[in-house]
């Protein structure tokens, strides 16, 4: 049964490519959110979910990267299909640097928390406050609809690169999964002092997901950057878009391989209706009204997710 | 240096119930909004000024941390760490933008007739707003110790924190203890936030702010120690507005998070705190 269940799952993601040319520009944008936010919750799965490390300070990552790539095309025209990876190494520098001190010094839990919310915390400040990234007024691109300078006309090329990076991410972690990395990874997650006594460095294991987890995130910056157009250091730098990472992958299933797809395909639409319709009535925070009693949830009634339940109901 | 006084108070009640559950309370912030927002109800509404009002607003505060203790918390107080702040993230969330949903986006400001005056006291002058929160908050954290050490559900809630096992074993209440020390820690903030509202503008993503801000002094402090929330919320206070005037006034933020991550680093039970195993 499980594996009609991966099957499924398989055939959907085959149709995804096709979909954009029966769907309305709606349905294209909600999708490509769906996608980007899976592939934002991937990534945290590396070293959130499978190593068990919560970091709640993604964001720091993610703006890295989007400024990165932002400013090295406007300031100095170098491509973001560049920019990314540079943006991606900058945000794995950042990632090895929190997560040395981190590690190093043995802060678990809620230092390790708030280790990561601090960092996320100071970059919001440092860049709200370097004029020449714009300050807290935030840094704009110019709109050239240039491919080569990650810009499209056409809606539906940002629903291929979201696929695209989605996919890609999902790949990496279900290698990762059945490599001894991925083991250790879920090894450490459950007991890491027995970990250690059996020999395993738990240290350098954790490290390499943090460093992983830290450069996907960035590199996804530069799809954020080039697909918004205007970075804001409280939004791309804040608290709340690791919050925003985090709940999907908790959600779905932390720890799994399709977990935080899955996230992102009960949350991002929903923030999205509520964001469309909610809004409008002056219903502001609605969606996140419904974030957090999903979260209160699945902590009491659902502690591995959404996606191990699922899993298992179609297994029996 | 005065809103050091309401700091501490912050944080004095987030170091309690961390101390009584091994709980970190993420809803800390919000509750503190929660706090201003009732303060500001019953200005606008009834026409009682903020510095009255703080008594009720600690009193609903305490009754919203012990229903939120016993309906949520309570159920993970054994769990993993991540599980309880995924938890108390959720009901951050929900507090933050019930807020949002019931008062709006714009920011707001209690007005009280004693915010504008002032006052020369020697050669310094002082806001007698900020005086009287201080001093309120002083006197408030001095009235929790009291109550700590010399009643009985003081003593009670005390040996909860050393020793919950024991305390069972003696008969203790432990799960009423728990929602108590919820409900005073949830009060102190919800008087906190009623004493500096005619400060502060807030608005309901203020919560946010307040709670990092209220992590900071309490690990910067030392994590369930009273006396360390008490230091570190001063301590906080000088170093922010020692970072204003030295640096820019939007980088205050940075010396207090600059100083968490050192504080982290080298001494993460903080400056006051007692080394646990």
């Amino acid at each position: 049964m499980i594996r009609l269940l991966i099957v499924a799952a398989v055939l959907l993601l085959a149709a995804l490519p096709l979909l954009p040319s029966v769907f309305g520009s709606y349905a294209v944008t909600l999708f490509t959110l769906i996608f980007f936010y899976g592939f934002l919750g991937q990534a945290w799965n590396v070293v959130g979910g499978y190593a068990g490390q919560l970091s709640a300070g993604h964001a720091a990552f993610l703006g890295i990267g989007a400024y990165t790539s932002a400013v090295l095309s406007v300031e100095k025209g170098i491509t973001p299909w560049v920019g990314m990876f540079v943006g991606g190494a900058l945000a794995a520098a950042l990632g090895a640097l929190i997560g040395f001190l981190g590690f190093r010094f043995g802060l678990r839990g809620f230092y390790f928390v708030l280790l990561t919310v601090a960092f996320a915390e100071i970059c919001r400040i440092i860049a709200s406050n370097t004029d020449a990234i714009g300050g807290a007024v935030g840094y704009y691109i110019t709109f050239t609809g240039d491919p080569r300078q990650f810009q499209f006309q056409d809606a539906r090329a940002y629903y291929y690169v979201a696929l695209a990076l989605m996919l890609a991410a999902t790949g990496i972690v279900a290698w990762l999964e059945q490599q001894r990395f991925g083991l250790y990874l879920s090894a450490i997650r459950e007991d890491e002092s027995a970990c250690e006594a059996l020999g395993v460095n738990t240290f350098r294991y954790k490290m390499l997901a943090m460093v992983l987890s830290s450069f996907l995130t960035g590199v996804g910056g530069a799809f954020y950057a080039f697909y918004l157009f205007s970075l804001q250091p409280s939004s791309v730098f804040g608290i709340p878009l690791s919050v925003e990472i985090i709940i999907r992958a908790v959600v779905g299933g932390a720890g799994t391989v399709f977990g935080p797809i899955l996230g992102s395909f009960i949350l991002s639409p929903l923030a999205e209706l509520a964001r469309h319709y909610f809004a409008q009535g002056g219903w502001h925070g609605a969606h996140l009204i419904v974030y957090g009693m999903l979260l209160i949830a699945v902590v009491l009634f659902l502690p591995e997710g959404a996606y191990p339940r699922l899993a298992r109901l179609f297994h029996r | 240096m005065l809103f050091g006084g309401v700091f501490s108070l912050m944080a004095v009640g987030l170091t309690l119930i961390f101390g009584v559950m091994r709980v970190v309370n993420f809803a800390h912030g919000d509750m503190m909004v929660w706090g201003m927002y009732l303060a500001w109800l019953m200005a606008t509404r009834v026409g009682l000024d903020p510095y009255v009002g703080f008594l009720v607003c600690a009193a609903a505060l305490f009754v919203l941390g012990f229903v939120v203790q016993r309906a949520l918390v309570q159920r993970i107080v054994d769990a993993p760490h991540e599980m309880q702040i995924l938890l108390m993230l959720g009901v951050a969330l929900v507090l933050e933008n019930t807020a949002l949903l019931l008062f709006g986006p714009e920011p707001q400001r209690v007005r009280s007739g004693l915010a504008q005056a002032t006052l020369w006291l020697g050669p310094v002058f002082v806001d007698v707003a900020r005086l009287i929160a201080f001093g309120v908050a002083v006197v408030l954290t001095l009235l929790l110790s009291l109550f700590l050490f010399r009643t009985d559900l003081g003593r009670a809630i005390r040996a909860a924190a050393d020793n919950t096992y024991g305390a069972l074993v003696i008969g203790t209440n432990v799960r009423r203890v728990y929602a108590v020390a919820f409900g005073v820690g949830a009060a102190c903030v919800g008087a906190a936030g009623a004493l500096v509202s005619p400060l502060l503008p807030f608005q309901p993503p203020t919560g946010l702010q307040l709670s990092v801000a209220s992590f900071n002094i309490v690990i910067i402090g030392g994590m369930g120690s009273l006396l360390g929330a008490f230091a570190g919320g001063l301590l906080v206070a000088v170093a922010e507005s020692l970072g204003a005037v030295f640096l820019r006034p939007s980088l205050k933020e940075l010396v207090s998070f600059s100083l968490l991550v050192v504080i982290l680093l080298f001494r993460p039970t903080g400056l006051f705190g007692r080394r646990t195993s």
